[in-house]
């Protein structure tokens, strides 16, 4: 059988792992990066031209909800698969907050099943850090990490009770994976529907202080602090979380933070039409928090982009907001909305692609995030200037709940390859199946 | 104005105030006649949608649309059962498609209104929305004050309680001080909204600094059974510290005059006496809710397709 | 509102005013008024009975003239009313804007009195229509008269005019005013006919309407 071999000509080469930011050519072989240099040719090979684009790792989204097994009307690991490559998101890690959860290997092994048949992204499953995601017993890290889970959260849900959160993040030192945290007081959120503030006062609901997350960060980095384990703060909205974060690095604690893009570029002022698309947990914040965000990113205090893609089906979302379910779809949009802080020059392309990719596989050390040569060859291509009006219902996800519907976006995904295939390209649609 | 949806006073210009509230004291004489009903809505249906019960609006509402011959009908639903049985959307949905000609809605969650207005075709009108806008209530405390005080402009207004979680704060927030009044706010710092000093009012937690100089007082519901506990530590404590009776009263101007949106609870908010006797306005209030409300459907109802055919 | 016409509150169809003449100076007006004032006496036998309401909102200072000349002639104290007619229009459905109301002051009971409705301009006749509708809400007179001071004619409703000031002929196009020289209907009062060009939504509203017939 010939070795297949794919010449990506012409495009700005985009490798943070390797600092790499210049016009060049990529050469995939046999599903791998073979080299990438100036004027390869083209011998015996499908070329594609990738001048004006940007060519970077495939993106690595450490944090998305494909619903399956249990919720597959909301979207399930084909859809949710699909949905990622027409993004960039080569690989996809998917948290534990199915139904049931995925507390048991069968699940991690169920999962896995799935996506090697239905997806054309890389799926990676987060396990549940306590069984049924209750807060009160850890799950079988061992095995789970065994049955290919790369990191333990109960996403969704804050484990309360101090003790079980120390004893969890104690024993994930045990296979070194990190525990990834959704911070928030439950008791202070309370009802808490958007951020307390300004915006809640007018709109006449509940309001959930930025405090809420503040806590639990500071609360969970003392238990870092204790433990000696590794955390990664997931969705973070609070300038005092920055704040926090910042803080425990510089005192060289293993802390690591995503934020999603719809806390980098919103705000709560977005949820005065009493849109249920923005409403999420943790909520939009004030300018102040999306300013203090960007900052973080840019300055690599937060290290991850990741997408929080919550897909809920319509009718849950036509309710009254307090009755709404929380979360946003986000895989389909993400380069586009971030690229928002590159169009506004608060951060270089290498940089955004660094946090989209290489960082996200760091963190939860997986083998994507390169264009080394003999790394898997994930790859995106990237129109960093293509302006596209965003319409869900044209898109892979099953659910449309998006504050972006209708909106004009700038930047889009030309190409995604997944281990040296080409499973999306725009006008195509996924290539996949 | 036909057509449009009333969702709060927050959007509304000071001159579609006023020629509501102008409307709303020609109604008035209708109020006094023996026959009490006029013709103009004949052929027009609106539909009351309460979510939540309010015997006091919906009845005022549907006085108000049958005294402009208006066919009302009285659709109430339990909010539990339609988001389980059917969407919230759906249901709006399915009463527009029999062609009303207004809906009034009210439901336990603020926005609901609004986001039924995003999909009907016909006017939304906001009968009261969790903590968000009532205005109608607002509307109508306008109408009593300006007829008892012959002005708003310059007047202050000060209004204690439950702010937080108030609907009828907000909307009376936004409109007195949009026609010229001083709106000072007061109640237990917990039950201060963030910010509210944005929505250009002035905060106390002292009943006396709040009413002082205040011409008119408005004392707000404590919904009890909600807040007890929470925000406040007993109904007793409440009432002696926010409670009106005579002897606070006199911390506000000698005319000053107290205004509720009823339903009092006697001997929390408002003494005994202060709930139905002057200088109470209490009852003026549910009286001119019904002119201000014929006036709100004079000037809105009618199917926005009609209205562009025309 | 000066005549039948649509409110000039809708701001789509403000008709343009491309041209205007005097049909009747503050003391035409005041002749025509004392004239109807002697009619109006001869042909009722107890002035006790009537009771003079006004259509605002160019009715009112043309009622007051009315009632001014009545006690002057006859020494007879009759009362007078205002009747805001809008609530009971014939054209609400159809507006993209309701109309202001304007206020209603019924002093007396209407039962068993000889009704005097004075309108400023009649044309189709939908106003005093409407008049008659609402003052049947406040009880039951023994009779109804109607004054105006101008008949402009296009009569579209079988309603008879029984004290004219003055038939002023005029085209559609044309509207026929009744205005002071002061705001309010203050100062010296004037009838003037002005030529317009109109965009005039009911004309096509009824010409969608045949078409939609047919």
């Amino acid at each position: 059988m010939p070795v297949s071999r794919v010449l990506i000509r012409g495009g700005r080469v985009l490798d943070p792992a390797s600092d790499h930011d210049a016009i060049a050519d990529l050469l995939i072989e046999d599903g791998q990066i073979a080299a990438c240099a100036s004027l390869i040719p083209a011998e015996d090979c499908d070329v594609i031209d990738a001048a004006g684009l940007w060519v970077a790792p495939g993106f690595v989204d450490m944090h998305a909800h494909l619903r399956e097994p249990g919720q597959e009307y909301k979207e399930d690991i084909a859809s949710g698969g699909r949905a990622a490559v027409a993004g960039g998101f080569t690989s996809v890690v998917c948290m534990a907050n199915t139904d049931p959860a995925n507390d048991d290997p069968s699940v991690t092994q169920y999962i896995l099943d799935r996506a090697a048949k239905d997806s054309p992204a890389r799926i990676h499953p987060i396990a549940a850090a306590t069984r049924g995601l209750a807060g009160e017993v850890m799950t079988e890290m061992a095995a789970l990490c065994e049955a290919g889970a790369v990191a333990f959260s109960d996403d969704g849900r804050t484990i309360m009770d101090t003790a079980v959160m120390r004893h969890v993040l104690e024993y994930s030192k045990l296979v070194g994976a990190a525990i990834v945290v959704h911070a928030e007081d439950c008791g202070l959120r309370g009802s808490g529907a958007v951020n307390e503030g300004l915006t809640a006062t007018r709109l006449g609901l509940p309001g959930n202080p930025a405090a809420a997350e503040e806590i639990m960060v500071s609360r969970d980095i003392r238990l870092v602090e204790l433990t000696g384990a590794r955390l990664h703060v997931a969705h973070v909205s609070a300038a005092g979380s920055v704040e926090l974060i910042r803080q425990a690095r510089e005192r060289g604690l293993q802390v690591t933070a995503e934020v999603t893009p719809h806390h980098l570029t919103l705000t709560d002022e977005a949820t005065l039409g009493f849109d249920t698309s923005t409403k999420m947990a943790p909520p939009l914040r004030s300018q102040h928090d999306v300013t203090a965000l960007r900052a973080a990113l840019t300055e690599g205090v937060i290290d991850a982009v990741a997408t929080d893609h919550a897909p809920h089906a319509g009718y849950e979302k036509d309710v009254e907001f307090t009755g709404a379910p929380d979360g946003i779809i986000g895989l389909e949009t993400a380069f586009a909305v971030v690229n928002d802080l590159v169009q506004q020059q608060e951060i270089c392309p290498l940089e955004l692609m660094r946090r989209m990719s290489t960082n996200p596989a760091r963190i939860l050390d997986l083998p994507a995030g390169t264009l080394a040569a003999r790394a898997p060859a994930d790859v995106v291509l990237l129109d960093p200037e293509r302006c596209w009006t965003y319409d869900p219902a044209k898109g892979y996800s099953k659910s449309r709940n998006s504050p972006w519907a209708g909106q004009q976006l700038t930047g889009q995904v030309m190409a995604t390859l997944v281990g040296g295939r080409l499973v999306y390209r725009n006008g195509d649609g996924v290539l996949f199946r | 104005m036909i057509g449009q949806d009333l969702l709060g006073i927050e959007n509304l210009e000071r001159e579609q105030i006023e020629l509501i509230l102008e409307t709303a004291e020609r109604m008035q004489e209708i109020g006094a006649r023996e026959v009490k009903k006029v013709p103009t809505l004949r052929g027009h249906t609106l539909v009351n949608l309460f979510f939540e019960p309010s015997t006091r609006t919906q009845t005022s509402f549907e006085i108000a649309g049958k005294r402009l011959s208006a066919d009302v009908v009285n659709f109430s639903a339990s909010s539990s059962s339609l988001t389980k049985a059917e969407s919230l959307l759906d249901t709006g949905k399915t009463i527009d498609a029999m062609d009303p000609d207004a809906v009034i809605v009210r439901h336990k969650v603020a926005g609901v209104p609004q986001r039924l207005a995003d999909v009907l075709e016909a006017p939304v009108i906001n009968a009261g929305d969790g903590a968000h806008e009532h205005p109608s209530q607002a509307l109508l405390d306008m109408l009593t004050v300006s007829q008892e005080k012959g002005r708003i402009e310059g007047l202050t207004v000060a209004i204690i309680g439950d702010i937080a979680h108030s609907r009828v704060a907000r909307s009376n927030i936004y409109g007195f001080t949009k026609l010229g009044a001083e709106v000072r706010v007061a109640g237990p710092p917990t039950m201060l909204p963030a910010r509210v000093e944005a929505l250009g009012v002035k905060a106390y937690t002292s009943l006396r600094e709040a009413l002082d100089g205040a011409d008119v007082v408005m004392a707000l519901r404590i919904q009890n059974e909600r807040i007890a506990g929470a925000c406040f530590p007993s109904v007793r404590e409440y009432s002696a510290t926010f409670g009106l009776d005579r002897v606070k009263l006199r911390y506000a101007r000698p005319d000053a005059i107290v205004m509720h949106p009823g339903p009092v609870n006697r001997g929390v908010e408002l003494s005994h006496d202060l709930a139905d006797q002057r200088p109470s306005v209490v009852l003026d209030q549910v009286r001119n809710g019904v002119a201000l409300r014929m006036a709100l459907l004079y000037l809105i109802a009618g199917r926005r397709s009609a209205v562009e055919r025309g | 509102m000066a005549n039948d016409a649509p409110p000039s509150s809708a701001s789509a169809d403000t008709p343009e005013t491309i041209g205007e003449r005097i049909v009747l100076d503050d003391l035409g007006i005041r002749r025509c008024l004392m004239r109807i004032a002697h009619e109006i006496v001869e042909s009722n036998a107890d002035l006790s009975e009537l009771y003079v309401v006004a259509v605002p909102n160019g009715g009112v200072p043309l009622a007051r003239m009315l009632v001014d000349n009545l006690a002057q002639v006859s020494e007879c104290e009759v009362p007078l009313g205002i009747l805001d007619t809008t609530l009971y229009r014939d054209d609400l459905v159809t507006r993209g804007m309701r109309p202001r109301l304007r206020r209603t002051e019924m002093p007396s009971s209407v039962d068993a009195r000889v009704v005097v409705l004075v309108e400023d301009v009649v044309s189709t006749g939908r106003t005093i229509r409407a008049a008659m509708d609402a003052l049947m809400d406040f009880g039951r007179p023994s009779g109804v008269k109607v004054v105006a001071l101008v008949d402009r004619g296009h009569r579209e409703l079988p309603i008879k005019i029984d004290h004219v000031g003055k038939n002023i002929p005029t085209q559609p196009g044309e509207a026929v005013v009744l205005r002071g020289s002061e705001v309010d209907f203050e100062g010296d009062l004037e009838v003037v006919v002005q030529a317009r060009r109109v965009r005039d939504s009911r004309v096509e509203h009824r010409a969608g309407q045949m078409e939609r017939g047919a």
